[in-house]
């Protein structure tokens, strides 16, 4: 493993005790891909014939750069010294860049190459990717960190986009985390990598700059399934069905175990039938519409109760949520935009709505103050005041739990939504 | 060009403009090259435009052989119009811990990934895993082959198995982490392979390791069993470093807010106020902590970086049952385990996974995650069969209701009684 720090020996040393097979991959990644091999190594008839299972993902360490085997559980402090570049310094004195870029998460082999010749010439050959699609590419040195910075900044697609925009650090909006969409999904709502593309194009000045209160966090789910985790965000954008599953009796029971499909709905909606289809009686299902909440989970365990629908699926916004522990306890994002269209290809309503909150917020809350945490302090009557949003009835929680979100005090602000204060 | 057919994508186009990497045109440009699956992707997303709609069908189960998980089916439903997607599944492989790679395992995957499949990727999925995105089904097993044999990788979980779990970067470049975060997350991952690969249980459980409150990895609000760094003895405190930060020579929060003018650093205001347990109090120019009132929230840490740093006797706090909406509604962590020990061998963490697992492959219904369960039976049983102790540290407050289940051995003589006896006292 080279020259790992004492701390990570340790564990390294555990792990081959353990007989890890995967510790060193280095002589297996020296020969070239041979694209012939699978099919000698695997027999269809011989099912079990060569193969290798449960061996795991590759160990970490042999990954790291040096600067990072040497200096692990060493760290002693860091600095953004500007936006997108973080310094870091190990009790040794060793310093290492880490310069961070933006990425769609989306991308091809091509652009993985792309990134492994940057890598290559400026990183010693290593690169790492953040939770939030960020790339991060490490340096030791000040000269080799302005290189490899002007180099990224001349890199750009044909459109004009960039390839690989340095920022995310700091008060900032750092990278979207998102979905599918219709890009790879059957259950989206509304696309993902198009409105991420769209919302970060109008928030790119806050990518790349560190002027708000402090970080924000937006993220995407293109149904309620999130996959995207965008429950506790500063910012969602969740997509949302509003047509109840349609019932394709001539299928349902080809493709689904109709108790299960019974079984899935969390409102007890969805009842037992029976029909008559060329004088056949067929089981089927019927949805009690009234009660339907379009949460789509009936669809998941039975692909005969579509509901993807152009007109009815759209995009709502919860803001407010946090995951950090800092100053206040992590909280969900609150549903205050109901719906908004899907407009492809750019989404004007999503883009609008977001940057309207964004700039709110940035305007209105104090240094360190994450947006949920304003919005409670001003109240969210205020919010909804300031922000320019119109309060429905939508936001009103009439799901399990819901009387924990009725106010249950005489505490209020007067805003426009009651007599206003002179 | 290649022998290739671009589609009419006029919607698409609209996506190359911007600022911000354009997804179609590094698709675009690649199909160009000679795959016909990046055109046939575009041509179908802008159907999708147009309509407003998927153009994928549901499911489908395929995979590779011996595992029930790590493969997702996925069929177009407009396969005419765009043959080469008819099939496009997608395959998870399981990052190495914290996503760093070497340009050597990169690129081999790429060579891999174009040989046998789309050339289009997930870096990453949102559990962690690399996502290979389409292929056909009669690629599947040479893949796998592929990735076992000539890059010592393996797929990750999908389906009603563990997911594939995964941390933060930890020690290896962060001095706040509390955690060994690779390690921990590495060995779970190894130890669990049966589970990650063969689905035993009601439905999905997810692992995530953050290496201290700040919860880079969002482990409180995505995961099962959220594994969190803390620390129980005191704040490191470098009282030079502290005046620094008084006097403007340090900046704080690393400099997290340079690009706007927020005026002359106020540690008062921007520390000590903020404090959420008001544990922090300034004496002249030395700043003094009641470690004891502390709640270790990282802000002071956060903002005096070079000055504060998390004590040494390091471990991990356990939250147990966060998940996404579907079904019962989003849930957050529930705290149980102030406070573990984490090292190597992790026998205590792992003996109190072996007692959920149990539990919950016993008493959950189909798709229930661990969080509904608790919901459904209750914290206490949880507790009971976790054997752990009740403490004030679980809830936000106590129950505002009476409805306490007793049990008969509670009570003093049980609940066997005598109706005759009750009578001879209280004449009915």
């Amino acid at each position: 493993m080279g020259n790992a720090s004492q701390e990570l020996q340790r564990l390294i040393d555990f792990e081959m005790e353990q007989g890890r097979e995967n510790m060193d991959v280095s002589e297996l990644l020296q020969k070239p891909y041979d694209p012939e091999l699978a099919e000698k190594l695997y027999d269809p008839k011989q099912p079990m014939k060569n193969r290798i299972t449960d061996i795991g993902p590759p160990h970490y360490a042999q990954f790291f750069p040096e600067v990072i085997k040497k200096n692990y559980g060493k760290w002693l402090k860091h600095e953004i010294i500007e936006p997108g570049v973080i310094k870091y310094t190990a009790e040794s004195g060793d310093v290492v860049f880490a310069i961070r870029c933006a990425t769609p998460r989306l991308i091809t082999t091509d652009t993985i190459r792309e990134i492994c010749e940057i890598a290559d010439k400026y990183c010693e050959g290593h690169v790492r990717w953040t939770t939030r699609n960020n790339l991060e590419f490490h340096v030791t040195d000040e000269e080799t960190l302005r290189a490899l910075l002007d180099d990224l900044k001349g890199r750009k697609y044909p459109g004009g986009s960039y390839k690989f925009p340095v920022g995310g650090t700091g008060a900032c909006v750092t990278n979207i985390v998102h979905t599918q969409g219709w890009v790879h999904c059957h259950t989206p709502a509304i696309d993902a990598s198009g409105i991420v593309k769209a919302v970060m194009d109008d928030l790119f000045e806050y990518f790349q700059s560190m002027k708000l209160p402090a970080q924000v966090r937006i993220a995407l789910a293109c149904c309620l399934n999130m996959c995207g985790a965008v429950h506790c965000s500063d910012i969602a954008i969740l997509g949302i069905h509003r047509k109840p599953p349609l019932v394709e009796d001539e299928r349902i029971n080809g493709v689904c175990e109709i108790p299960l499909a019974i079984a899935a709905c969390p409102l007890g909606a969805i009842k037992p039938a029976t029909v008559e289809i060329n004088g056949k009686k067929i089981k089927t299902v019927r949805v009690n519409e009234e009660r339907c909440m379009f949460c789509g989970n009936c669809y998941t365990m039975c692909p005969a109760m579509p509901l993807a629908d152009g007109e009815g699926d759209g995009v709502a916004i919860l803001v407010g949520g946090k995951i950090s522990n800092r100053i206040s306890a992590p909280k969900f994002s609150k549903l205050v935009i109901p719906y908004i269209p899907n407009e492809p290809p750019r989404w004007p309503g999503v883009v609008k709505a977001i940057r309207k909150i964004l700039e709110t917020y940035a305007h209105d809350a104090r240094k360190y103050e994450r947006l949920g945490d304003w919005a409670e302090r001003i109240g969210w009557e205020k919010f909804f005041e300031k922000c320019e949003i119109p309060f429905t009835e939508k936001s009103i929680d009439d799901y399990r739990l819901a009387y924990d979100t009725y106010h249950t005090s005489t505490h209020f602000k007067w805003t426009i939504h009651t007599k206003k204060f002179e | 060009m290649a022998d290739v057919k671009k589609h009419d994508t006029p919607m698409l186009e609209e996506l190359k403009k911007g600022p911000f990497p354009s997804f179609v045109d590094d698709i675009e440009a690649k199909g160009l090259k000679g795959k016909q699956e990046c055109l046939d992707l575009l041509g179908q997303l802008e159907l999708s435009y147009k309509h407003k709609e998927t153009h994928w069908k549901h499911g489908g189960i395929v995979g590779v052989f011996g595992y029930g998980g790590g493969v997702i089916g996925r069929y177009s439903d407009v396969p005419d119009m765009f043959p080469s997607i008819a099939h496009f599944h997608t395959l998870r492989v399981n990052q190495p811990a914290s996503k760093f790679y070497t340009t050597a395992f990169l690129r081999k995957l790429c060579d891999l990934w174009d040989n046998r499949g789309s050339g289009m990727t997930n870096f990453h999925g949102s559990t962690g895993d690399m996502v290979l995105l389409g292929t056909k089904t009669d690629q599947l097993e040479p893949t796998f082959y592929d990735l076992t044999h000539q890059m010592g990788a393996d797929l990750g979980g999908s389906g009603s198995n563990l997911r594939t779990p995964s941390c933060c970067v930890g020690k290896a470049r962060c001095e706040w982490s509390c955690l060994d975060t690779q390690a921990i997350c590495y060995h779970l991952t190894q130890e669990y392979q049966d589970e990650l690969h063969r689905p035993a249980f009601p439905y999905k459980f997810k692992f995530k390791i953050s290496g201290c409150p700040n919860d880079c990895v969002a482990a409180i609000a995505r995961c099962d069993c959220s594994i969190i760094g803390t620390w129980r003895d005191r704040i490191r405190i470098d009282q030079k470093a502290v005046r620094a930060y008084i006097h403007g020579e340090l900046k704080p929060n690393a400099g997290a807010h340079a690009d706007r003018n927020w005026g002359k650093f106020d540690i008062q205001k921007e520390v000590i106020d903020l404090c959420p347990a008001q544990c922090m109090w300034l004496e002249g120019e030395t700043l003094h902590i009641d470690d004891s009132e502390c709640v270790r929230c990282m802000h002071c840490i956060n903002v005096m970086p070079e000055a504060l740093r998390p004590g040494v006797d390091t471990g991990a706090t356990i939250l147990v049952g966060a998940k996404a909406p579907i079904l019962e509604g989003a849930q957050l962590s529930t705290l149980v385990i102030p406070f573990m020990k984490m090292e190597p061998p992790y026998d205590e963490f792992k003996d109190f996974v072996d007692k959920v697992w149990e539990w919950w492959m016993e008493e959950g219904k189909n798709r229930e995650r661990l969080g509904e369960l608790i919901q459904r039976k209750s914290l206490q049983e949880f507790l009971r069969v976790t054997e752990l102790k009740p403490i004030p540290q679980m809830v936000k407050e106590p129950r505002s209701n009476p409805y306490v289940f007793w049990s008969a051995d509670e009570v003093p003589g049980g609940w066997d009684r005598d109706i005759k006896e009750f009578r001879k006292r209280h004449a009915a």
